[in-house]
């Protein structure tokens, strides 16, 4: 399996050592021709206004929409923010995902924290909460249509959504030793 | 806001992961929220607040302290990414008064006059992250075990020279390389010697890096400059004058954001560096003499 990462800006290389480590092969992805021949795209956490600005003048924009309509996409933290449809702000997006999607949610860098998840999806068997880093997370307002949230914060709130072979997370699995969410991401691949 | 019971409000994990977001970004000196928006709109990951580049405050002379807290506050207003801000060596309180603010990460910076010339803060005390400084590899453990979360080079800020950053970038990265060839028994002495603490010894030669994030700082005014910082093999930069004491900064500073990312690819570098207009007016940091160099700040 050859997964890309897009390598704009941001935690791409913490991905990369995850799908590494699952046997998958992963590529990073800079400019449009970066993605031929790939089975999936991850979007790592970064600034997304720095994100978006990179995929628009490299134009990244439509192969990114394109690639996402024929195979799985997951975006943690900016990346939840570039799939999003709505993030009640001007700048670049996929705009895939019909989900509301609200920027620094939690407020600045000293209320960023570490708590511990129940993912729906993971019940099955492996029912043990997911350990969840937020650094100036985003929140999820809304998830419409198709898309279904999939975890969420003690007090209710939204932190991870899916939409068919989308799959989008506020906080960063990339940083902690759990590679569930990853194994479930390569997991979504030929369904 | 602590939206859960549970959660573990700042660990290490928390301050050390902003770092890890910044990374193949590039951090801007601004002195106005004007040059703040400009710089986000450039693509910066971060801002950092400060009342003067450090080529004025190489120019100015006298005592280079923490800046006025109310344009901190206008800076943080002005922009959506991280607002980072620089606390002088050893002053503690000034990093009380930023965490205060909400500034996101505290830059405890050699370009201010060091408050204390034996002690850096204890970084461990603080519910917000700090971004230090280093010349070699016993100088970024050390503020590592003080509790800093990113560390970037010292270079010699404000002379437009990337000299000292490459210097210091290769020094800390070569450290890193004949650590790794060392065998275990060799690494307590290797501490005792760099004056560094042995267990993140021990760990930076099992990472075989830093155990933190580690940006480029001090001289970089180019695109290439970047890009030959990235190529080294770190993290991502900070441009402190290069930007706003240029003659065109929201083009200089796109073109260093584009070749940030793209720092392997000499055609669009190309690209990049065209018609930037004047660069800063460097200084050659070999005509500076040692009281004049900022690098050498900082225990």
């Amino acid at each position: 399996m050859k997964i890309g990462v897009l390598a704009l800006q941001g935690a791409f290389i913490e991905h990369i050592k995850m799908l590494e480590g699952l046997g998958a092969t992963a590529v990073e992805v800079r400019l449009p021709e970066h993605l031929e021949g790939l089975d999936g795209l991850i979007i790592p956490g970064g600034e997304s206004t720095t994100i978006g600005k990179l995929a628009v003048m490299y134009d990244l924009m439509e192969p990114l929409r394109q690639f996402a309509m024929e195979h799985p996409v997951w975006g943690t933290c900016a990346g939840m923010i570039f799939m999003a449809k709505d993030v009640g702000a001007d700048q670049p997006l996929l705009g895939i995902m019909d989900i509301v999607v609200e920027r620094n949610a939690f407020g600045r860098q000293i209320d960023s924290f570490e708590t511990n998840l129940d993912v729906s999806v993971f019940k099955n068997g492996q029912g043990k909460p997911f350990p969840a880093v937020f650094i100036r997370a985003p929140k999820l307002v809304d998830a419409k249509g198709e898309a279904t949230v999939i975890a969420r914060l003690a007090d209710g709130t939204a932190v991870a959504a899916q939409q068919g072979q989308w799959l989008v997370t506020s906080f960063h699995p990339e940083l902690t030793g759990d590679d569930r969410f990853h194994r479930y991401f390569l997991g979504l691949i030929g369904k | 806001m602590k939206e859960n019971g549970q959660n573990q409000p700042n660990s290490f994990k928390v301050k050390a992961g902003l770092a890890q977001m910044l990374k193949g970004g590039v951090i801007m000196d601004v002195v106005t929220p004007e040059q703040a928006v400009i710089a986000e709109n450039a693509g910066a990951v971060a801002v950092m607040a400060l009342e003067r580049v450090p080529a004025d405050i190489r120019a100015d002379g006298g005592v280079a302290r923490m800046s006025d807290p109310g344009m901190i506050k206008e800076i943080i207003a002005s922009v959506s990414i991280p607002v980072m801000a620089k606390a002088r060596i050893g002053h503690f309180v000034e990093a009380q008064i930023l965490e205060a603010l909400g500034v996101d990460y505290v830059d405890e910076s050699e370009v201010l006059t060091p408050a204390d010339e034996e002690h850096h803060i204890y970084k461990h005390d603080f519910n917000i992250p700090f971004v230090c400084g280093c010349r070699n590899l016993g100088e970024a453990l050390r503020r590592i075990g003080e509790g800093a979360a990113m560390i970037r080079t010292k270079g010699e800020a404000g002379t437009g020279d990337v000299v000292e950053a490459v210097r210091h970038a290769r020094t800390v990265l070569g450290d890193i390389r004949r650590l790794q060839a060392m065998p275990d028994e060799e690494l307590m002495s290797y501490a005792k010697n760099i004056g560094a603490p042995f267990a993140l010894v021990k760990e930076t030669k099992e990472l075989g890096r830093l155990p933190v994030v580690n940006f480029a700082a001090g001289g970089i005014a180019t695109p290439a400059d970047a890009a030959l910082m990235m190529q080294i093999g770190v993290d991502g930069v900070f441009v402190g004058s290069g930007i706003f004491k240029s003659g065109n900064p929201a083009e200089r500073a796109l073109a260093i954001v584009k070749a940030t990312t793209h720092y392997n690819n000499p055609k669009i570098l190309a690209e990049v560096s065209e018609n930037l207009g004047e660069p800063m007016v460097g200084i050659n940091v070999s005509s500076l003499p040692e009281s004049e160099q900022l690098a050498t700040r900082g225990w």
